[in-house]
């Protein structure tokens, strides 16, 4: 007799379980060995993509959060990164309040308008709600541009959000015999909250309210039936992920120092939409995935057309300038990817990995 | 008085244009439950495949307007072919989101065409306009006005009184149930596509002509349609024009008389939105979903 693979599930209590085997212990420190070594070896350039990446994947793991585990489709997450990033800049900038006043004021913040939006969802259902969330980034977008003496209005204000926690000082770190410049520093910041920020999602899907939003996702009428309060958690599932949209967007709002109601469009709150969906809808990991992927396609791409003479000579015959080709190809690949696997990167990789557990009777 | 009744003209006219936006919206809709965000591509299309058919190719412009809307509705059909019918029975989200990514590729694709700058139709109705007891009217608004009571019809007499009508109805209704009849589904979806492609670029045609332009932003105002179909309940054409209507009025009204401020009538359809949703919240004429367990 053969004894059974660890990773298999063989009880609830084994489903739920952070790490199901030693196994994925073990890679996951590696993978956090791996990436606090990254920015020894990372350009400046590479380190700013990852720091716009991570940043991303806080705010998408929080419209997973609402979207994939709670169902509630919003299109309004550009408006709740908005309002973290002016509350950074605000409490930061007017109040000069430290790092660790004005992340949380800004994630308060955003909670407090997630607790507003909230109810909404107790009235519309799907497609609805997501329109209505639509209309809540043109709102949003015309009180930043009018409400000046917080926002600066449309010329965008500076923001000097200082990173300082305790003795450290995250916009530049050294450690003996290395100095990081700041993007590099900022790496380390805005992927140990990532890190953070995932562990705490993961946690919420495994424990009670995850199940109840989880619940609630799959057929709201009998999540209410077996005691689910609708309500308390329709909301909750908001205010969690514009808390999170919030922090993100006072993270990039610290990172930029600089940031103006241009950076908080629709388009902002589709390409988070596309974040999750081409991760997977539903896996917190696979948000990670999706905002890595989706931002970084498009500096790829800038990258590519800048280094070959070819590529520019093609898009100048055809009259298109790289911006377009950046836009288009974002655009097919999403298309690309979802007619060829509707489930995303997630789904992908939990594929591979079933093949390897179930090995050798994979089907 | 005579001012109030020129911002209501004018609002009836701005309604007309998101009645017809809506209404492609609509058609997409009923028949597959997926919102179309591509809309607005289709939209900005109609536009400019009639500038080419008109201006650069020298032909009768009401001949252009058709054959853009033929070229459109081509395009529609072309895409639901290679995308739309491989995810059939994918997750509705998901194909909202193909539609999304649709939206980024047609709109550089037209911008890579035809260029940035603003560009003039050459339309016959220009800046013309009529004068009714001291209000003025141009023609354009007349015409759309026209245009849109001419599409709603059809739509009626599509949706009750023919068979294809009736296939869509039923279509949308239950796809399996219908399929158990001989309703070819995926005909009646590319029939869809086709025909809101083709009202999409009609509702082109009347945005940038008058004393609009022609630019590939055009396609952005099927962003501020989306109100009016929602408005009016997404599955009802009759709600869309209604909804188009109360947004355009609403709108106008708010940016003749400065209400709240020089610029708050960009934000007012959303406001109304979310106001009237509050009260019903599946729009004036929308189905309510039934709930079950």
């Amino acid at each position: 007799m053969t004894t059974a693979n660890p990773a298999m599930v063989r009880q609830y209590g084994d489903d739920i379980r952070l790490f199901r085997s030693r196994a994925m212990k073990l890679s996951w420190a590696t993978l956090i060995v791996v990436a606090a070594l990254l920015p020894f070896g990372m350009s400046d350039y590479q380190a700013n993509v990852a720091v716009y990446a991570g940043i991303a994947a806080i705010a998408a793991i929080g419209l997973n959060l609402l979207t994939g585990f709670t169902g509630q489709v919003s299109l309004g997450h550009a408006a709740f990164l908005g309002v973290g990033g002016y509350t950074g800049a605000y409490v930061s900038g007017e109040w000069n309040m430290p790092f660790m006043v004005w992340l949380p004021a800004a994630a308060l913040a955003g909670a407090i308008i997630g607790l507003v939006i909230g109810p909404f969802a107790l009235r519309l259902r799907g497609n609805y709600l997501a329109v209505v969330t639509l209309g809540l980034v043109f709102v949003a977008q015309y009180v930043f541009e009018n409400w000046k003496s917080v926002t600066g209005g449309t010329n965008g204000t500076s923001v000097t959000a200082p990173v300082k926690v305790g003795p450290v000082d995250f916009s530049k770190l050294s450690v003996p015999g290395k100095d990081f410049t700041r993007d590099q520093s900022y790496f380390y910041l805005v992927w140990i909250i990532v890190l953070l920020v995932a562990l705490l999602a993961k946690n919420i899907v495994r424990s009670r309210p995850g199940r109840a939003m989880q619940a609630v996702r799959d057929r709201d009428r009998a999540a209410e039936a077996i005691g689910v309060h609708l309500a308390r958690y329709k909301v909750l599932a908001f205010v969690l992920s514009s808390a999170l949209a919030a922090m993100a967007g006072a993270l990039y709002a610290s990172y930029q120092r600089f940031i103006n109601p241009g950076e908080f469009t629709l388009f902002v709150s589709i390409a988070y939409i596309a974040m999750i969906v081409v991760g997977g809808v539903g896996l917190i990991f696979g948000s990670v995935l999706g905002a890595v992927f989706i931002t970084t396609i498009p500096r790829v791409i800038e990258e590519v057309s800048a280094k070959y003479q070819a590529v520019e000579d093609f898009l100048d015959r055809i009259g298109m300038t790289v911006f377009s080709l950046n836009q288009a190809v974002f655009g097919l690949l999403i298309v690309l990817f979802l007619v060829l696997e509707p489930r995303g990167l997630g789904a992908i990789w939990l594929r591979i990995r079933l093949y390897f557990k179930t090995w050798p009777f994979s089907y | 008085m005579t001012e109030l009744f020129q911002y209501l003209v004018a609002g009836f006219a701005l309604g007309a244009r998101y009645a017809l936006v809506a209404l492609g919206f609509v058609v997409i809709y009923k028949a597959t439950g997926v919102i179309n965000f591509a809309q607005g591509s289709f939209v900005a299309l109609g536009a400019y495949f009639t500038y080419n058919a008109h201006v650069t190719w020298g032909l009768p412009f009401a001949l252009s307007v058709v054959i853009a809307m033929l070229g459109a509705g081509l395009v529609g059909i072309a895409i639901e072919w290679t995308v739309l019918r491989r995810v059939l029975g994918q997750p509705v989200f998901a194909i909202i989101m193909i539609t999304v990514g649709l939206l980024y590729v047609i709109e550089q694709v037209i911008t890579t065409i035809w260029g940035n700058d603003n560009l003039n139709l050459e339309d016959p109705w220009g800046i013309d306009t009529v004068k009714v007891g001291g209000v003025v009217i141009s023609l354009i608004d007349i015409w759309t006005l026209i245009l849109t009571g001419a599409v709603l019809l059809a739509f009626f007499v599509l949706f009750r009184h023919t068979s294809m009508g009736l296939a869509m109805r039923a279509a949308a209704h239950d796809p399996e149930a219908a399929m158990a009849r001989g309703i070819s589904v995926r005909r009646v979806v590319a029939v869809s596509w086709a025909v809101s492609a083709a009202v999409a670029a009609l509702a082109g045609v009347t945005l940038a002509s008058g004393a609009a332009q022609l630019s590939p932003t055009l396609g952005f105002i099927a962003l501020a349609a989306f109100p009016a179909m929602i408005l009016g309940g997404m599955d009802s054409p009759l709600g869309a024009v209604l909804g188009g209507f109360v947004i355009g009025i609403t709108q106008s009204l708010t940016a003749g008389y400065q209400i709240l401020g020089e610029r708050f009538y960009t934000v007012m359809p959303y406001v109304v939105m979310i106001i009237i949703l509050m009260v019903r919240p599946y729009g004036l004429f929308g189905t309510k979903e039934a709930s079950r367990l």
